[in-house]
């Protein structure tokens, strides 16, 4: 079946200049596998689209079940250089709660 | 136990929020952070049209409110609200507050040392893109080093109320007392690095007791009265992340969770100016109602660099935007942005960025499609020729006569033209900075 990831995460977002930080929290530790294995770089990164110039780097922290994933040249310049209304990327996270994932 | 507070995220923080702080519960140590990438730019402007300008405005006017019980409480402060002039800034805290003692940590400000470094061969290339700073020297309008948390304890040792920084690391502000009052030495890497995760939970103020959280946040209890964070320290390294009873927001580990991974860069290697902390061995623990304990945290060894935080002048730049309503909205807000488009050919620009206030400005692309009814057209544009961004500014207002119906939203006449001033990150030997420290009896 598919969920939207809403259903089993949380997520935080800021920024570091160009580069916008995701972090995916699970609510309940045994989902965090179920993360590990649907919330990859390469599907955020198609996900996001035009949005991300650059790469999309992913890191594991199991002991918070937590995903934090760095996309980069995502926030059009970033800081004060960007001309988005969301210049620091603070609701990429929310985002990025719209993808369905499979949860079979 | 040692209690230390956060009272401000930011400049520009609920300014009520540290003298509740002081009032509503016992702390040892309030910290106050001002400064994000492209303040120490904002505040060097601010001191080259007034050489007694240049540090966080707020924070003397604060310290009259609170010095009286800092006295009567036995509490210290620790800021980095000194910016780029830090002295000027403890020189107007002595007129408001004679009787605190102020230290004054220095040494951040590289500024004048650039060329210095440049001959002695450091690149200062931009640590995000590689770029060489040539294509930026000649537009340099700051340069300091984020300096670590030993020199605010040294600065501690002296007795002072009240120590003042200038592009002190975020983390190190809570770090600093730690280590003073526990006798934390500079090798003690885990010890050290569970204090910079202490400083990170709480260096965003609310961030951390459920202020912009997702969990549960229809029912966070009393957010007009948000309790502001307050670690609990160990000298073992472990702490309680907790707020003053009474307080509104809420503290939890998924909330806990969510600040640690703000701003967050690879986990097993998050780089502070005293050690390096690895975020994958910090263990949380819910053991009461807004308690949480965190601990198992482990560290290694300081970076052999420091992290410069340089801005320069970038340009120009300028936002204007106008409302269409309802039937046709969106497809209204799209001919109006090329009739700007058109009218703009020719000119010199960098970007051009148009986003649909209600459609798609947060979200982009990922956003569904809607039928709103209204739409916010929101034209940017920047370049290094202030003429061409002028001219933009003049293009959009004659649409509610011109373009297509249903225009509004104008009140505010022509966008005001921005001079863009952006931040470059760089790395430079540790040895190069050398703190030092004033004292302000």
């Amino acid at each position: 079946m598919t969920v939207p990831l809403s259903q089993i995460a949380h997520t935080r977002s800021g920024d570091k200049g160009d580069t916008s930080n995701i972090g995916v929290i699970v609510y309940d530790q045994r989902d965090y596998p179920l993360l590990v294995r649907e919330l990859t770089a390469e599907r955020v990164k198609a996900f996001f689209g035009d949005m991300v110039r650059g790469r999309v780097e992913r890191f594991e922290l199991p002991n918070l079940g937590a995903l934090n994933f760095l996309l980069h040249e995502a926030l059009g310049g970033g800081g004060t250089v960007s001309l988005r209304v969301d210049a620091q990327g603070k609701t990429l996270g929310a985002a990025l709660l719209r993808m369905q994932i499979s949860n079979d | 136990m040692l209690r230390i507070a956060n009272g401000q995220g930011f400049w520009g923080d609920w300014l009520e929020a540290p003298v509740r702080l002081i009032e509503q519960g016992p702390i040892d140590y309030l910290t106050l952070d001002y400064l994000a990438e492209v303040t120490m730019s904002i505040l060097q402007k601010q001191r080259q049209a007034d050489p007694s300008l240049g540090y966080a405005r707020d924070f003397p006017l604060l310290i009259a409110r609170i010095s009286k019980s800092m006295l009567e409480r036995n509490i210290r402060v620790i800021a980095n609200a000194g910016g780029v002039n830090p002295i000027a800034c403890a020189q107007a805290v002595r007129k408001l507050a004679p009787d605190l003692k102020i230290a004054i940590v220095l040494g951040d400000d590289v500024l004048t040392r650039i060329d210095g470094f440049l001959a002695k061969g450091y690149p200062l290339a931009n640590l995000d893109t590689g770029a060489p700073i040539s294509t930026i020297r000649d537009r340099i309008l700051s340069a300091n080093a984020y300096t670590g948390a030993f020199p605010l304890a040294d600065a501690l040792a002296t007795g002072a109320h009240i120590v003042l920084a200038g592009r002190a690391a975020d983390p190190a502000l809570t770090l600093g007392p730690l280590i003073h009052e526990f006798h934390w030495t500079e090798t003690d890497w885990d010890k050290l690095a569970a204090g910079s995760v202490a400083g990170h939970i709480i260096e965003c103020s609310t961030q951390t007791t459920g202020g912009n959280c997702q969990v549960d946040w229809q029912n966070l209890p009393d957010l007009a009265n948000i309790g502001y964070p307050i670690v609990e320290a160990e000298p073992d390294g472990t702490f309680v992340v907790t707020k003053h009873p009474g307080t509104g927001g809420r503290v939890h580990s998924d909330i806990v969770k969510e600040q640690l991974l703000y701003e967050l860069g690879d986990p097993k290697n998050f780089i502070a100016p005293d050690c390096t902390a690895d975020f994958t061995t910090i263990h949380l623990e819910d053991v009461a109602p807004d308690r949480v304990r965190v601990f198992g945290i482990r560290g290694r060894e300081r970076p052999a660099n420091l992290k410069l935080s340089i801005s320069y002048a970038n340009g120009w730049k300028s936002i204007g935007t106008l409302v269409y309503s309802w039937p046709q909205a969106l497809e209204k807000a799209k001919v109006a942005e090329q009739i700007v488009r058109t009218r703009i050919k020719g000119l010199h620009f960098d970007e051009i960025h148009t986003e649909f206030f209600g459609v798609n400005a947060c979200h982009g692309p990922v956003a569904p499609p809607v039928d709103p009814p209204e739409v916010q057209l929101r034209i940017g544009v920047r370049s290094a020729d202030r003429k061409a961004v002028e001219r933009f500014t003049r293009e959009l207002i004659p649409l509610v006569l011109s373009g297509p119906p249903g225009a509004t939203g104008y009140g505010d006449g022509r966008p005001p033209v921005r001079e863009i001033v952006a931040y470059w990150p760089a790395l430079i030997p540790r040895d190069e900075i050398k703190s030092s420290i004033e004292v302000l009896e």
